[in-house]
């Protein structure tokens, strides 16, 4: 009988985890939660993200290698060559999951709903930044100094360091 | 590894042997024609001005003029025959029933594909061919990205690989060997390091490397080597790379299926062993800079696991 009771005892304080009241999880002076944001919209006052840059921002070669992956990586099957078809255009000013570049790397680390795939575990983190700049470029958001010149082969777009800068537009999806 | 130095002065092949003939016959007239001229300006230095009242008239220095510019004449017109002569014997088209390859250079690797009417025969490799002994072969020559030169010295000349546009040329084998070739036009950061290998081989070793080509990879056999293929598969190698029967697919990178049955790595940079492999996989840039493969951070395990499964593409 006694044993009984102890063992029902110690099943009722193995139980208690579930009544903890952790007040203060986080130690004084954590950071808030500040993740990539995918949408500009906030409760109150809209807040800066903190602005994270592509390492290849304003890097000839690392953009040249975006532009190459982004066709050998089949980013064109669904994007073209920057105008859209089954996915969004990129080299309009329109931006269903932000323009910034830590936006951007997680669009295609982590995929989005609606069609995005996601390209995380598969594509090196060095290559996606490098994906990152080309996708900038493409809407003017790089210098021009550093954007790509020209194609190796026929094409009926304008030269990445032509395409004037566009003002992104947080649209949504629709 | 090769088995021979690679040089056109060591040629194995019908064209390289004429490439080395005329070789040899410039080389021993131009030696001739040297020899002659440092010999004559040694006679007139060593004879000065001198006051020998018995001048030779103008007359016969006019004479041994004429009849050097005739020899000059004559010498660089049978350099021409000779040299219009290996081309043309060099340029002729194949014979009957020659084997097809494909090849497309990139940077900084070479692309190979066998090229059989029937298209389940035809298979892809990389980086090393094997092409059987006196029998022609046709070879396509194109460029991925920038102007590349197939070069082989002791089977061939150079001709270029250039995007957009598809160059032949054609080459018969005499002595079985391991040859080197090497990109002979310069590509870019790792042009030094665009090489290939040829192991000429009799038709019957030929035949059957061709056979064992065309097999998908084996599938894995033991825990370590299943790991490798999921790693492969799951992660970013199947982005890149080809390795048939399985679900990686790519055909950005040098084709896998056969990989262990090659010599080197990295297009004839490295041994290929599986502590150069390793030490490619984790950092490529490292051996290579400026290579397409990117450092791929794999865990030592999964490292490992990948090494136990590229052993077994034989």
């Amino acid at each position: 009988m006694r044993i009984a009771g102890a063992v029902l005892l110690s099943m009722f304080v193995s139980g208690c985890e579930r009544e903890a009241r952790r007040y203060q999880e986080l130690p004084v002076g954590a950071t808030r939660a500040e993740g990539v944001r995918q949408t500009m919209l906030q409760p109150g006052e809209p807040q800066e993200m903190p602005r994270v840059l592509s390492p290849y921002q304003e890097n000839a070669w690392g953009m040249a290698e975006g532009k190459r992956l982004f066709t050998v990586f089949n980013c064109v099957g669904c994007h073209a060559n920057g105008g859209g078809g089954i996915g969004p255009a990129l080299s309009d000013d329109k931006w269903i999951y932000g323009a910034a570049p830590q936006q951007i790397y997680s669009t295609i680390v982590e995929g989005r709903a609606n069609g995005m795939p996601s390209f995380g575990g598969r594509v090196p983190d060095q290559q996606v930044w490098q994906l990152v700049a080309y996708i900038q470029s493409l809407s003017g958001l790089v210098p021009k100094d550093a954007a790509p010149s020209r194609n190796d082969d026929m094409s009926v777009n304008k030269p990445e360091l032509r395409v004037e800068r566009l003002t992104p537009k947080q649209t949504g999806h629709r | 590894m090769p088995s021979r130095i690679q040089s056109a002065l060591d040629s194995a092949g019908v064209q390289a042997s004429r490439i080395e003939w005329l070789w040899w016959l410039m080389f021993w007239v131009c030696t001739a024609v040297f020899v002659a001229v440092v010999v004559a300006l040694g006679m007139a230095v060593w004879r000065g001005r001198s006051a020998d009242p018995e001048r030779p008239s103008e007359a016969t220095l006019m004479r041994g003029v004429a009849m050097a510019t005739a020899a000059t004449i004559v010498i660089l017109i049978g350099l021409l025959v000779a040299s219009v002569a290996t081309g043309r014997a060099i340029g002729s088209p194949p014979q009957a029933d020659p084997l097809t390859v494909q090849i497309t250079g990139y940077q900084w690797w070479w692309s190979v594909e066998y090229v059989y009417p029937q298209p389940n025969l035809r298979f892809t490799t990389a980086n090393e061919l094997h092409l059987p002994v006196g029998r022609p072969i046709l070879f396509k020559l194109r460029g991925a990205d920038v102007i590349h030169s197939f070069w082989v010295p002791n089977l061939h000349g150079k001709t270029d690989l250039i995007p957009g546009r598809e160059n032949t040329t054609w080459l018969q084998i005499d002595k079985p060997g391991i040859y080197r070739g090497q990109c002979a036009e310069f590509c870019g950061a790792q042009h030094a390091h665009m090489a290939l290998v040829v192991v000429a081989e009799s038709s019957d070793d030929f035949e059957r490397w061709v056979v064992a080509q065309r097999e998908p990879a084996p599938a894995p056999t033991t825990p370590a080597q299943s790991r490798g293929l999921n790693v492969i598969e799951r992660g970013p190698c199947a982005l890149c790379h080809t390795i048939r029967g399985t679900t990686a697919g790519a055909r950005t990178a040098p084709d896998l299926t056969h990989f262990a049955s090659r010599s080197t790595i990295a297009a004839g940079t490295l041994p290929n062993t599986p502590g150069y492999l390793a030490g490619w996989i984790s950092d490529p840039q490292h051996v290579k800079p400026g290579s397409r493969m990117p450092p791929t951070g794999l865990s030592g395990e999964d490292l490992q696991a990948v090494l136990a499964y590229m052993e077994t593409l034989k």
